[in-house]
This record gives C-alpha cells, structure tokens and sequence, in this order.
C-alpha cells in the first residue's frame, strides 16, 4: 500500500504496511510464544505433580542437583540475553561490526550453557545414577531440561546461521526485524529457563 | 525461519529485489502439476484443503457404515473386535482431524482474506507448509491399513495405559502418535498465520468490530488451536517417550500416573470441540442475514459471545473425567463452569433467531442447510448441559448417550453449517450453482437420516448401551434402535452420496452464475468470477460493517474514495509473492522423519545406526535443507498490472 521513501529513516516500531502498525514477524513470533508457553505450561506441570506423588525409591532431588554448576549456568544465560538485546540494537543502527561481535558472544554464552547441560547429565548419570529410565524424577527432570536445552540449541543454530549471514553482505539495517524477531525468541527461551530453574532447581532448596 | 517469510505487502520494490536471494529455482508455471505443488496463493491452498478433508470424508464416512453394519444385530460377527476397534478410532480420529478441522481450514485459506480485503495471508509460503504437513500428518495416520500392524485401535484419545508399549506393542500407536504431531503442527503453523493476517492485513476501515463474524470466529479459532494443541503435543511426546525410551510417564509400576494423560489430553480436547464448531457458527453467522436480507442481530454481542466460549473452552475440561474421582469441589467446580457455556451458546441462537425475525427469508439450500443446524444444534445442545450436571453424567458416561450428544453437534452442527458453506461460497470459488431441487433433495435425505440414525441413540444410551464394545447381547432390549440407527445411517449415506455427486457435476456442468449471485453482504462477493490471483485489483476501503451492501448502496461514495488512491496502487503494480517449491521439500522431510520415527522397527541396540535411526536423520536433513533454501530464497515477489478492465 503505502511505500515508504528510501532515503528516510527507518521507523523499527511502526510498520505502515500493515493494520495494527506492528510488523507481521514480530506479531508472528509473539503468536508463537504464547503457544510455547503452553508448552513449557504443560511439561512443568507434568515435573511438578510428580514431583509431589513420588513413588517409593526416588531419591531427593536435593541430593541429585549441583545448585552451583546451575547457578553459574543460568547466570551465563542472562548475560547472553544482554547480548542478545545489544545484537538488535547494532542491526537498528545499521552497526554490522557490533552485530557480529554481540551475536558471537551470544552463540558463545549459549554453548556454554549447553556445555554446562551435558556436563550436567552426563555427571548425574555417571556419579548419581539418574537415567530417563531409573525413575519418575529422571523422567520428568530430562524431558524438561532437555527439551530447554533443545530450545536452546535451536537458538544457537538460528543466531550461528545470521551470522554466518551476515558476512553474505545481503543482512542490511531494513532486515533488522529479522534479528528482533530471533531475539524474542532468545529472550523467551531464558525467561522460561528463570521459570524452570526456580521451580525444578531452587523449589528443592526451601 | 521467521527471516524466511513473505509479506505480500512489502514495500520492498522490483530494483532491488534481485540481487539480494539465494535463489535455485523460481517456479512460475501457473497452471499443471508443479503449480500446484509450488502455489502460495490462499485460494488454492484452500481448494485443496477441501479437496483433501471431502477425500477423507468419504473415508471416515465408511468406516461409520461398517461399524453400523456390525452393530445393526446382535452377536453380528460382521466385523472382529480387533477390526472394529480400529474403525471407531480411525473415524473419530478421521473425521475431527482429517475431515472436519481441514474442512473449516479450506474456508479460513479461501474465504478470510478475501472477506477482511487481502491479497493474500500474511505467510504465503508458511500456508503452503501448514498444508502439506497436514497431508503427511494424514498418510502417517493411515498408513497403518496398507501394512502388518494394523490402523491404530486405541480409541481417538488414546488413553493410557492402554496406548502405552506393554499393551499396544505394534506400531499402529505410534503412527497414531505421530500423525497427530504433524497435524498439530500443521494446525498451529497455520493458525499463527491466520492470527497475523486477520489483525495486520486488514483493509483500510475494516476495523475490528466491522470485521465478518466469520473472519472473528476464524480469529478466535485460531487462537483456540495455538493455546490448546500444545498440551496434547507435550502428552504424544511423554507417549512417545515412554514407547521408544522406556520413559515413566504413564508407567504405573514405577510411578507414572494415567490420570495426567487425560487431564493433558482434555485440556487439548475440550477446546478441539470449539475448534470443530465455532467455524461453523461462523458461516452460520453469514449465511442467516444474507437470506433474510437483514443485517445480523446484534453483531458485538454474537462476536462477544464466541470469544466468551473460547475463554470459557479452557476451564472445561474435566467434565470428560467426571467418574475418575476428581473429588467434590472440582466436579462442581467443572460442572458449573460447564454450564456457563450454555449461555453464551444460547445468546448466539437467540441473535439468529433475532436475525431471522421479520426478515424478508429466502429459502435456498444454504439456508435450508443454515436452518437445519440451529435446531439439530439445539438439540445437541440440550443433551450437552445434560451431561453438564456431573450425577446425571455419572449415569451417562460412556454410554451411546454420548455418542448420540456429540454426533448432533458434530454433524447437525459443525459438518451441517460446513455442507451450507459449500452451498453458499461455491458460486464465488468455482462461478457455477448447484440447481435448487438437487440441493434441496440431499438437504431432507442428510436431514432424515441424521435424525433416524442418531436419535435412537440417545434412548439406547439411556437404556446402558456402551459405547466401543463390538457386539452386544439380543436379551438387552436394544435390538430394535440398533437396527433402527442402521437404517438410518444408510439413509445419509445415501444423503451425502447425491449432495456429492451433484456437487461433482455441478463443478463441471452446473449453471453458470456472475458474482455475487446472492445479493451477499461481505467483501469477497465484490470480487469478479474467478476470483483473480491477486484478488482485489484495487484494495478496498471499508466504509461500514456489511461493506459489500454498503457499497452496492453507496456507489458514488465508494467511487470517489477508490478513484483517490487507486492511481498510487496502479503506478507500482501489485506486488505478488513468489511460487516456492520449499515448504513441499520440508514437509517431505518431515514425512520421512516421521516414517522413520513411527514405522520402523526399533534397532538393535544403542551406538548403531540401523534403519530407523536412519531414516530419521534422512528426514531430518531433509527438512534442513527445505528450511534453509526457504530462508536464503527470501521473500520476494514480482508485481503484475492487471488491466483496467474489472470494475
């Protein structure tokens, strides 16, 4: 409908093309995390009413988790939120020189998030003798930290591979929602770690 | 992915359009196989929505008729228990995932943009998806009559712990569980794009409250697939889990509880039946005014109303589960909350029933077909509070009481208002109509035989008939309604064979109509016969909520606000998204993922790829590479000039 010049600045929170101003990705992806939300609803729920019906035999998960390798973890997280944030503002600004760095660090935090994931299982299986198979806890404390670090690890792909993008020369400050719309992902991917390290890691402390 | 999706509107101009994709390959034949397989427009993806939910419609149709066969008399051994076990889940499952949902979706793809002034969705590309992952999610699902392990015959809710591996060992559960993950995903990709159009690609002065009732309850629908499909999707995958990994989710033995899968499973399906049925409200909601030449009765109420059940859809769903001993407080609680439903559901029928009070009523199928469903929904309805009240439900439950309650609002609701929607739309999808004497003699033959199928069942139930038992016993006193149900469903068989077959002949050699041939109220009826790709040649401006009898009565406005902007428009031309070839590629890969993950043999053991693991990881390369050339080939599109022509 309406084209906007393209000497003038670029609005990055007002699109006039469509009806509600708000750009078609970003509405998408807001959709789309409403419906990921249901879905981390319904696997931390399923954690936490068996957390409360164990059955005979399962260890406490107190004496499972190593509170500071996941306090450090989580910390790691946060900051790559920071980054992430920092990654949308370069790309507004046209910055691509800041973008590479901010995305590089964020791909870095995340894989030390998930370095720190497998450090995880894999000590819990060979030291605390928790596998997905043993017990209840095993099932429910895998399946949703696992299905996490999924997440995590298809964010780490998505911003390796607008990285890699970027040095195509097409990622241009007009594509700028393109690197906003991977961020909300990023950021809800965190936010529902803050959820889920609450309520599986610190709940066990009280 | 989301870097990888068209927005037909775009400012994005032709001179820089080209250097800036990836691009393999630009299929641009408009017409044969390829174009089909390529096509991003709405409209044709909607057609063969349709043409895939009436396939699959026929299917469960068949499958209903052998179950009615083997019920017809006692002791029959027409069918075995194993074979008859399959044909109840395959037609639930069939006809709510592969008939009626994919049904609703063709009008969403075919009639939303056209009705809120649209080229096209916000995602061409994403919709084309939506579509194929469907049709794989159909052929995992049905695989399972071609090969050994039999059709799935866990019951459509799959409860556990019979769908877990120690009594279900074959693979039909696991298609079972698979196929509905991928219709999951079809849904929720879909939805997501309708959500986004709907809200960003209106026309201008096409504000919310003037929007159809059909595009709202497309809206809310939408919303209701993208917030209740994620709990079943966690339940397939705790199945799932539990049938490939030994997980214990449902495992009793070690813990697992089976209660959880029904609670997810309702959760997820409780708002289904809305899924089902407020498409159908919506159509309902625009075929009543159109022939009784009256605007809708209380159109923000009626749009209220819908969202009201939406919300209210979420906080429902244990009355499935009124006999598992939830306890007083939430059976009352659920019981109560079950009830409000019928509020806003009855203030719908009033507003109908307002609409059609002094209207000037013209009596075509559409609205004989409109007509039927407000009092078969009604009586549906009725016996839906029935169950309302948890003690009465107690006595109710799982008995053909319940079959006979949701069949009416299954088929007397949803498919009744989906047969007036065919009727209604088929002049501007296809520019013929059926002739008024065929349409009306499959309209009484469905209607007879409905009622004689399905009202024998309330009494059946009410007299401790249960439901998915094979056979039953000729000292019971249900001999009689049996045989008469039979009958009955032989009748509308009979019934939606001619609706069909007219339909099919009338595609080819019905009578020829111009536009709009029912003087109708909403946008899409402006468009000329066949609608042209690009839709609107000039997007319109909404000047009031029945835009299109607006117009025809305002002419000399609506001209002077077109003739304002239409030079601007026709000075760039209309930006048209690119064919694509890559979300088939990546829901091939999908399909063969699937295959891999459902069909396949476990391996032998852990550290070596055998088959399964194999053909997975084909699958899932396979999707990466659809994904990847979907992003790189970008969203860009040509622009056409039509000519001056069209009015």
């Amino acid at each position: 409908m309406s084209s906007t010049a393209a000497a003038a600045t670029i609005d990055h929170h007002h699109d006039p093309s469509t009806a509600t101003g708000i750009p078609n990705k970003k509405l998408l992806m807001w959709a789309f995390l409403a419906s990921d939300c249901m879905f981390f609803g319904c696997l931390i729920s399923t954690h936490l009413i068996y957390r409360l019906h164990p059955p005979p035999g399962v260890p406490a998960a107190r004496d499972v988790f190593s509170i500071e390798l996941t306090s450090f973890s989580t910390f790691i997280l946060l900051m790559s939120s920071l980054m992430m944030a920092l990654a949308v503002n370069a790309i507004q600004k046209g910055n691509l020189k800041s973008l590479r760095a901010c995305l590089a660090t964020t791909i870095l935090f995340g894989a030390i998030f998930l370095g720190c994931q497998v450090y995880e299982f894999s000590h819990f299986v060979s030291e605390k003798h928790l596998t997905i198979t043993s017990n209840i806890l095993g099932t429910t404390f895998y399946t949703l930290t696992g299905t996490h670090g999924l997440h995590v690890l298809i964010g780490v792909i998505w911003l390796a591979s607008m990285l890699a993008y970027s040095f195509t020369g097409r990622l241009t400050e007009k594509d700028s929602i393109d690197v906003e719309s991977m961020g909300l992902y990023w950021h809800f991917v965190d936010i529902v770690w803050i959820v889920i390290f609450t309520v599986v890691y610190l709940l066990e402390y009280l | 992915m989301a870097d990888a999706l068209a927005k037909p509107e775009s400012p994005v101009g032709e001179a820089h359009a080209a250097p800036k994709a990836l691009v393999l390959w630009r299929p641009e034949a408009k017409t044969g196989l390829i174009s089909w397989l390529t096509t991003v427009d709405h409209k044709r993806i909607g057609f063969m929505y349709g043409v895939a939910a009436l396939f699959f419609f026929l299917v469960g149709g068949v499958e209903a008729l052998l179950i009615r066969l083997q019920l017809a008399v006692p002791n029959n051994n027409f069918l075995t228990a194993q074979q008859y076990n399959e044909m109840f889940t395959m037609h639930a499952t069939t006809m709510i995932f592969l008939a009626v949902m994919p049904l609703s979706a063709a009008f969403f793809n075919f009639i939303m943009p056209l009705q809120i002034g649209a080229r096209d969705v916000a995602f061409p590309r994403l919709n084309a998806f939506s579509f194929w992952v469907f049709l794989a999610g159909a052929v995992i699902l049905n695989i399972g009559w071609f090969i050994h392990d039999g059709a799935p015959n866990g019951g459509w809710f799959g409860y556990t712990p019979l769908t877990t591996r120690g009594f279900s060992p074959s693979h039909s559960i696991d298609m079972w569980v698979m196929g509905l993950q991928l219709l999951g995903v079809a849904s929720i990709a879909a939805s997501l794009n309708f959500i986004v159009t709907i809200l960003n690609m209106r026309a201008p002065g096409m504000t919310m409250m003037r929007l159809p009732v059909f595009t709202w309850m497309t809206l809310v629908t939408a919303f209701l697939v993208v917030l209740a499909f994620p709990a079943i999707t966690i339940a397939l995958i705790e199945l799932m889990m539990d049938r490939l990994f030994g997980t214990n989710f449902f495992e009793v033995s070690n813990g697992g509880m089976p209660v959880l899968w029904t609670h997810l499973f309702w959760v997820f399906g409780h708002p289904e039946v809305y899924i089902l049925i407020l498409p159908a409200m919506g159509i309902i909601s625009e075929i009543l005014p159109t022939f009784a030449r009256k605007p809708l009765f209380g159109y923000p109420i009626v749009v209220f109303s819908g969202a009201c059940i939406g919300f209210l859809g979420f906080g429902v769903w244990s009355h499935h589960m009124f006999t598992t001993g939830m306890g007083t407080v939430a059976t009352a609680a659920f019981s109560m909350t079950t009830m409000a439903i019928a509020v806003p559901t009855g203030v719908k029928i009033f507003n109908w029933i307002g609409t059609l009070w002094n209207g000037h009523l013209t009596m075509r199928t559409p609205m004989r077909f409109a007509l039927g469903f407000i009092w078969l929904f009604m009586i549906g309805g009725f016996s839906g509070v029935m169950h309302a009240a948890a003690p009465a439900d107690a006595q109710q439950h799982n008995s053909y009481f319940v079959v006979a309650h949701f069949h009416y609002v299954l088929i007397g609701g949803s498919l009744f208002a989906l047969l007036a929607g065919i009727h209604y739309w088929f002049p501007l999808m296809f520019g013929r109509r059926v002739s008024e004497g065929w349409g009306k003699l499959s309209f009484w033959i469905i209607f007879v035989g409905f009622n004689v199928t399905f009202f024998p069942m309330h009494f059946l139930g009410l007299n401790g008939m249960p439901r998915r038992t094979f056979t039953y016993d000729p000292n019971m006193g249900w001999n009689t309604g049996n045989l008469i149900a039979t009958v009955g469903a032989f009748i509308l068989g009979v019934g939606v064979a001619v609706y069909f077959t007219v339909m099919i002949y009338t595609f080819f050699k019905g009578e020829r109509t111009g536009s709009d041939p029912w003087d109708a109220r909403t946008l899409e009826w402006s468009l000329p016969v066949p609608v042209p790709e690009y839709n609107y040649r000039v997007i319109p401006t909404v000047h009031a909520r029945d835009a299109w009898w607006y117009e025809k009565r305002n002419k000399d406005e609506v001209a002077r606000a077109r003739a304002a902007h239409a030079p601007g428009e026709a000075s760039h031309g209309i930006h048209m998204p690119f064919q694509s070839i890559y979300p088939l590629v990546s829901a091939v890969g999908i399909l063969i993922g699937s295959i891999g993950v459902s069909v396949i043999d476990a391996d032998p053991g852990p550290g070596l790829i055998g088959p399964k693991l194999a053909v997975t990881l084909a699958g899932l390369a396979v999707f990466l590479v659809g994904v990847y050339l979907w992003a790189l080939e970008g969203n860009e599109g040509y622009h056409v000039h039509p000519e001056e022509d069209h009015p």
